[in-house]
This record gives C-alpha cells, sequence and structure tokens, in this order.
C-alpha cells in the first residue's frame, strides 16, 4: 500500500508538471497575456496601402507597444484600407490630431504602425478616428523610383 | 440444449468430429473424446500433436474449422463472449509456464480471480487465498514475488489460483515437464487429492507416461490427429496396438519412425557427393 | 511472375496486419468503459509511462532549448536580429521539436517498454491466463496502457518545450547577452496561443495515439518467443519513428499550410 501510495504522489506530481507546463507556455510565451487585457479602446485610420500589416501587429508611440491591429477591411468605394487598433486602456492621452504612419522594423522585419502625437487637446476616444496617415513604403516603388530618377539625370546630362 | 444436472451421467465435455488446421497441416482430423464427470482424463501423446491446442479449444480460444465442443451441455464455440467468459469462470486452467503474473505477489494473484469477479469483502479473500494456498502447501510463500519462486511452486501457486473460485473442471497442461523428481511427486499427489476432494473433473495433457499413467482413470492418446486409442487407464496401458504400445514404452522406433521423411541414405550422400562444385557456387 | 506473387503476398500480409491492428484499437476502445470504475489501473500505467519518461523528456528538451539559443544566436545575429531569438526557440520548440522529438523519445522509452512488457505476456500465457480466468487481456491490460500513452503525450511535449524556452533563455539571455525584456516580449507577439500552442498539443495527442497504439499492437500481435518479442519491440521504435515524421509532415501541412 506504501508503494501505491508513492506512486499516486508520483502520478499527481507528473500531471501537475504537464499542466505547469502547458500554463505557462499558454501565458508566458504566446499572447494570451495581451490578448487577456482587451479592455482597451479602438481607433480607426484609413491607408492608402498598408503594405505587409497584419492583424494583431503592433500598435507603437515612441517606439513603445501600446497595442495591437484588431482587424483590416476594404473600402470597396474609396479603395482605402480601413484598419482598427486597439490601444490599451491605460494610453487614453492620446491627441486627436496624432499622426499614423506604417513602419518596417528592421530591413526585413515585420510592419507596425508608429503614432506619432499631435497638439491638440482632444484625445482619442473609442470609435475615433485618425485622419492623417501615411501608407507603408513598399520597396519595389521606392527602387523604381529612385532608378527613375538616376535615368532622368542621366538623360539631362547628354 | 439445457444445462445437465451435476450428477448425471452425461460426461462434462463432449467432442465431435472436431477439425483444427494450422495452415495446411491437419492438427485435429476428426477427434471424438468424452471427458466424464469427477474423474481425472489423461490425454497423451507425442509432442506437436496440438494437446495444449485441445485445451485452447475446450476453453473457446481457438474455433475449430469443424466439428463441435460441448461443456455442459452448452456449445463453446456457438456461445457469445459473455456466456463465454461466465463458463470460463467455472473451468481452471494451468498453463505449462504457470503464467502467473509477475508484477504481483502470490497472494495477490490468487486473489485476482476473486478480486475481478466476487464483491467478496477483504476478510473473506484473505481466509479463501489463504486456504487454497494452504492447499497446495504455499501458504508461507504468499509475500514472495512470482520470479523468487522455483518452477514446481510457480506452477502450484497458479493451480492455487485455478481452484480459487471452486471451478467445475481443471485442465492442467503438461504439469509435470521440466520439474524436478520432487516437485513431480508433489503435483503427482496433488492433481488426485484436488480432484478427489471436490469431484473436480480433470484434464490431464502431457507426454509423461509413467505419472500420467499412474494418476488417470480414463486415457486417450492422440497422434496425426486421430485418436489412436481411448479407454479407461488399464486398458489403454495393456492395449496391444504397435502405436499405443510404442508411445507407452517409449520406443525409438516403430509405428512412429525414427526418421524423419527423406529420401534413402545411399541416394542422398551419392547426390551431394556428385554435386559439390554446383554447392560451393552456390554458397559464394 | 514470382516477384508479382511475392508482392502480392507481402500486400495481403500487410492488411491483414493493419485490419488486426483496427480490430485491436477497437477493442481497446471498448474497455474505456471497464477502466473508469478502476481508475487505479490507469494511475499504475501513467507511472510507468509517463513519470518514468519524464526524466529523459526533461533533460532533452533542456539540451534541445539550449542548442537552439546557440545556434539561433550565432545564425539571427548575422542580421543584427538577436532580439528575435525567443520566437526562433519557442516557434522551433512549440510547433515542431516538442511534439516531434518527444514523441520519438516516447516511442524508444516507453514504446519499446510496453512492447517488451505485452509480448513477454504473451509469451509466458500470462495473456492467455487473464483469458481462461475469464478477464478480457484487452481491457485489462491493453486499455490503460492506451489511456495513460495518450494521456502522457501531450504532458511531456509541454514539458519539453518549457524547458527548452527556459534552456533557449539561460544561453541566449544569460550567457550571450541577448535582452531579457526583448526575448520574452518579442517571444509573447509572434507565438500565437491557437496557432502555435493548441497545434502544437493537438500534434502531440495525435503521435501519443499513435504511437501507443503501434507499440500495444506490435507486443500483442509478436511471436511468443523470446526473439519474436525482440523483433516486435525493434519494430515498434521503427514504425513508431516512421509514423510520427510521416504524420508530422501532414500535419503540419494541414495546421500550418493555409
Amino acid at each position: 500500500m506504501v508503494q501505491m501510495r508513492t506512486m499516486e504522489v508520483m502520478v499527481g506530481a507528473f500531471m501537475a508538471a504537464g499542466f505547469v507546463a502547458l500554463f505557462f507556455l499558454a501565458m508566458q510565451v504566446s499572447n494570451l497575456s495581451s490578448l487577456a487585457g482587451g479592455d482597451g479602446y479602438q481607433v480607426t485610420a484609413r491607408f492608402d496601402n498598408i503594405g505587409g500589416l497584419k492583424v494583431r501587429s503592433p500598435v507603437a508611440m515612441a517606439g513603445v507597444r501600446i497595442g495591437r491591429v484588431a482587424g483590416i477591411s476594404f473600402d470597396n468605394t474609396t479603395y482605402e484600407a480601413i484598419v482598427t487598433m486597439q490601444i490599451d486602456s491605460s494610453y487614453n492621452t492620446i491627441p486627436d490630431d496624432t499622426f499614423a504612419k506604417i513602419y518596417t522594423a528592421g530591413l526585413l522585419g515585420e510592419q507596425y504602425i508608429g503614432l506619432d502625437p499631435g497638439g491638440s487637446e482632444e484625445y482619442l476616444t473609442d470609435g475615433g478616428k485618425i485622419s492623417l496617415t501615411q501608407s507603408a513604403l513598399v520597396l519595389e516603388e521606392i527602387i523604381g523610383q529612385f532608378l527613375f530618377s538616376k535615368a532622368e539625370e542621366g538623360g539631362g546630362d547628354e | 440444449m439445457s444445462p445437465q444436472p451435476d450428477d448425471s451421467n452425461e460426461p462434462l465435455v463432449k467432442i465431435r468430429g472436431l477439425r483444427f488446421y494450422r495452415g495446411e497441416r491437419a492438427i485435429f482430423d476428426g477427434v471424438d473424446i468424452d471427458i466424464p464427470r469427477g474423474l481425472i482424463t489423461a490425454i497423451m501423446g507425442p509432442s506437436g500433436t496440438g494437446k495444449t491446442t485441445l485445451l485452447k479449444l475446450i476453453g473457446g480460444q481457438l474455433r475449430p474449422d469443424a466439428g463441435t465442443v460441448h461443456v455442459d451441455g452448452q456449445d463453446v464455440h456457438k456461445l457469445n463472449n459473455k456466456d463465454l467468459y461466465r463458463l470460463r469462470m467455472r473451468m481452471g486452467m494451468l498453463f505449462q509456464s504457470g503464467a502467473l503474473l509477475t508484477d504481483i505477489s502470490v497472494f495477490e494473484n490468487v486473489a485476482y480471480p476473486l478480486r475481478e469477479h466476487t464483491r467478496l469483502p477483504e476478510s473473506i479473500i484473505r481466509k479463501l487465498v489463504l486456504m487454497k494456498l494452504e492447499a497446495v502447501g504455499l501458504r508461507g510463500a504468499r509475500d514472495l514475488m512470482p520470479s523468487e519462486l522455483s518452477g514446481g511452486m510457480a506452477r502450484r501457486a497458479a493451480l492455487a489460483r485455478a481452484i480459487v473460485l471452486d471451478p467445475k473442471m481443471i485442465m492442467y497442461d503438461e504439469p509435470f515437464t521440466g520439474q524436478d523428481p520432487i516437485s513431480m511427486g508433489v503435483l503427482v499427489q496433488l492433481i488426485p487429492r484436488l480432484s478427489k476432494a471436490s469431484r473436480l473433473t480433470s484434464i490431464v495433457v502431457s507426454h509423461d507416461v509413467a505419472e500420467t499413467a499412474g494418476i488417470a482413470d480414463i486415457i486417450y492418446v492422440i497422434s496425426n490427429g486421430k485418436v489412436i486409442a481411448g479407454g479407461p487407464s488399464e486398458q489403454v496401458a495393456n492395449s496391444d496396438s504397435p502405436w499405443v504400445r510404442q508411445f507407452m514404452d517409449g520406443l525409438a522406433d516403430g509405428p512412429v519412425p525414427f526418421h524423419f521423411p527423406a529420401p534413402p541414405l545411399e541416394a542422398d550422400i551419392l547426390e551431394n557427393a556428385t554435386q559439390p562444385p554446383a554447392d560451393a557456387g552456390a554458397t559464394l | 511472375m514470382e516477384p508479382l506473387a511475392r508482392l502480392g503476398r507481402i500486400g495481403i500480409a500487410s492488411l491483414e496486419r493493419l485490419g488486426r491492428g483496427h480490430l485491436l484499437l477497437l477493442h481497446i476502445f471498448s474497455g474505456i468503459t471497464d477502466l473508469i470504475t478502476r481508475p487505479r489501473l490507469l494511475v499504475a500505467q501513467l507511472h510507468s509511462v509517463g513519470v518514468l519518461s519524464m526524466l529523459i523528456i526533461t533533460v532533452s528538451g533542456l539540451f534541445v532549448g539550449m542548442v537552439l539559443g546557440l545556434q539561433g544566436f550565432y545564425i539571427l545575429s548575422q542580421f543584427g536580429a538577436e532580439e528575435t531569438l525567443g520566437v526562433m526557440v519557442a516557434a522551433s520548440l512549440v510547433r515542431e521539436l516538442g511534439p516531434v522529438v518527444t514523441a520519438l523519445l516516447f516511442a524508444g522509452r516507453a514504446g519499446s517498454a510496453l512492447t517488451a512488457e505485452i509480448g513477454l505476456m504473451k509469451a509466458t500465457e500470462q495473456l492467455s491466463g487473464l483469458e481462461m480466468m475469464a478477464v478480457d487481456p484487452i481491457k485489462r491490460i491493453l486499455t490503460p496502457r492506451f489511456m495513460a500513452g495518450l494521456l502522457s503525450m501531450p504532458l511531456l511535449a509541454a514539458m519539453f518545450s518549457a524547458i527548452g524556452v527556459i534552456g533557449g533563455h539561460f544561453v541566449g539571455v544569460g550567457l550571450l547577452g541577448v535582452d531579457e525584456g526583448a526575448y520574452w516580449s518579442q517571444m509573447q507577439a509572434k507565438i500565437d496561443l491557437h496557432e502555435d500552442i493548441y497545434n502544437g498539443v493537438i500534434k502531440s495527442i495525435v503521435f501519443g495515439f499513435v504511437c501507443t497504439w503501434i507499440a500495444l499492437f506490435q507486443g500483442h500481435d509478436c511471436v511468443p518467443t523470446s526473439e519474436g518479442v525482440s523483433r516486435a519491440t525493434t519494430r515498434t521504435v521503427v514504425h513508431s519513428a516512421l509514423a510520427i515524421l510521416c504524420l508530422d509532415f501532414v500535419l503540419t501541412a494541414l495546421m500550418f499550410g493555409e
């Protein structure tokens, strides 16, 4: 019976360790903790081109992550992308003339939305809109423009 | 067919026209055997005649290709799973190796069928197990693990387990094989004692002629898939059929030839002598 | 004609084995109701299948995580992206290495032991003995082992991944100087609970199912001699490894393919 008892204890410890590991993976490794902080407010912005932006991409201000992209949709009449951002409720003093811009983290990194604060006294609230936006830089366009200007320069010399 | 009352003259096991094939080879080719109640029946034959297979057919672990096996009036191979299991609770079987569960003690092994099939309180289980262990002389070994037992002790412990549910019949698979003279003597004593004590029907499958013939009331001799002799033990022991004589007296040559079937020796040797280059080539 | 006939024989024999395997599985499932009334049988098997595999799984997980930290750091630092080390370590572990390596180790540690145990019970007539005691050996012996394997595998895989992430943290942050905050925050930003963790758990459940099934079938179907048991044990490890890797490809294609 003593043997059975130690066996039971060890199996209990095994199960507990397994569940702790699962819990650790869910809480510490995955985005569950950041998803759980759903108590925030949503604002929308319209972009001409969002490049490689995805749902759950970060939203940052001065490089600090303050929220995430909650949804991306397409406006059939204006042909613009509508991006919904979920901002954590603790960041509730963002001016309503804030400028939203799509950046790329590093040369090959993923894209995120950077917010540059404006000077307004009014703050963004739930359902608010950011009207000042700048689209993502698309690498092909930049290279295209660069080559085009070079070609023009070359043509001028002749 | 309704189950017969215990004291009827109907044999407990009735085998009719039994055929069993393993691949192309016929293990049993039309076997009829009656096993009467309350007696010790020995089924004997040379190795490889499927004596163990016969026990498995009686226990319903194997299905025959033709023929019937009736145990206590029930056709074993027509029973559904539930009824077959109920029937097996009234059969005990002693396997050649004992077949004790290796991860529990002797006591727990003997108690296993009780714990599985009854809801008896622990104190009664303990009494029953100790009584059965006493009957086989292993009460003192109850806390040993099966790996700590000698072959003969393991077989006796398995015997205690086989009789713990008080079955109607018990089947012994080669009980004397590989035993030293002492444990052989113990088993030779035990089997008839158990049988007489509770009018237990016993089937002993063996090729140990002297020991088996000494304890059996009825003897069947099987060879080449057929019953070649059957009847009360003195009658079979004194039979003058050459087959039976060869088996009972342990003669090297007789109707069962010493040589495995082969072409004549001279032809084989000469053939090899003329063909060494071909053989050598093949092995390279 | 002979090669064709041989091919045919092999095909028929494999189909037969496959059929027997599925029948065995059905029989094992039919014992689950009995198991509920005897949870002690399951506890004993969880001990021999799960607890005894824990050491090898956690130690391997630690070292795999540390190697990932080291290799990942050298590759990522060439792109100046050491910050994403945590993502790389965690994604490799949770999606692939956790379930796959755990299953391979499990097949070697627990699977082979199960086959040998069942095969030996068959060779020593213990299974026949149970049958003659009117106890169904598949329900009593195989079902608890099957359920224990099925339950243990996801837990073991989770332990492997969790320990691996900590091992990667130890090497990356502790020894190579990756920023601690970046290690965790990048990981949390990129590893998705549903897409990565759930799918990893599903993978390990599938592997646990297949590994335990193969091990039990090989043990139950083996030739009951010492040679037969040792061959069956080898087959368990080989078949399990092949099944795990093939299934991993299929599952990965289904889950992460889109």
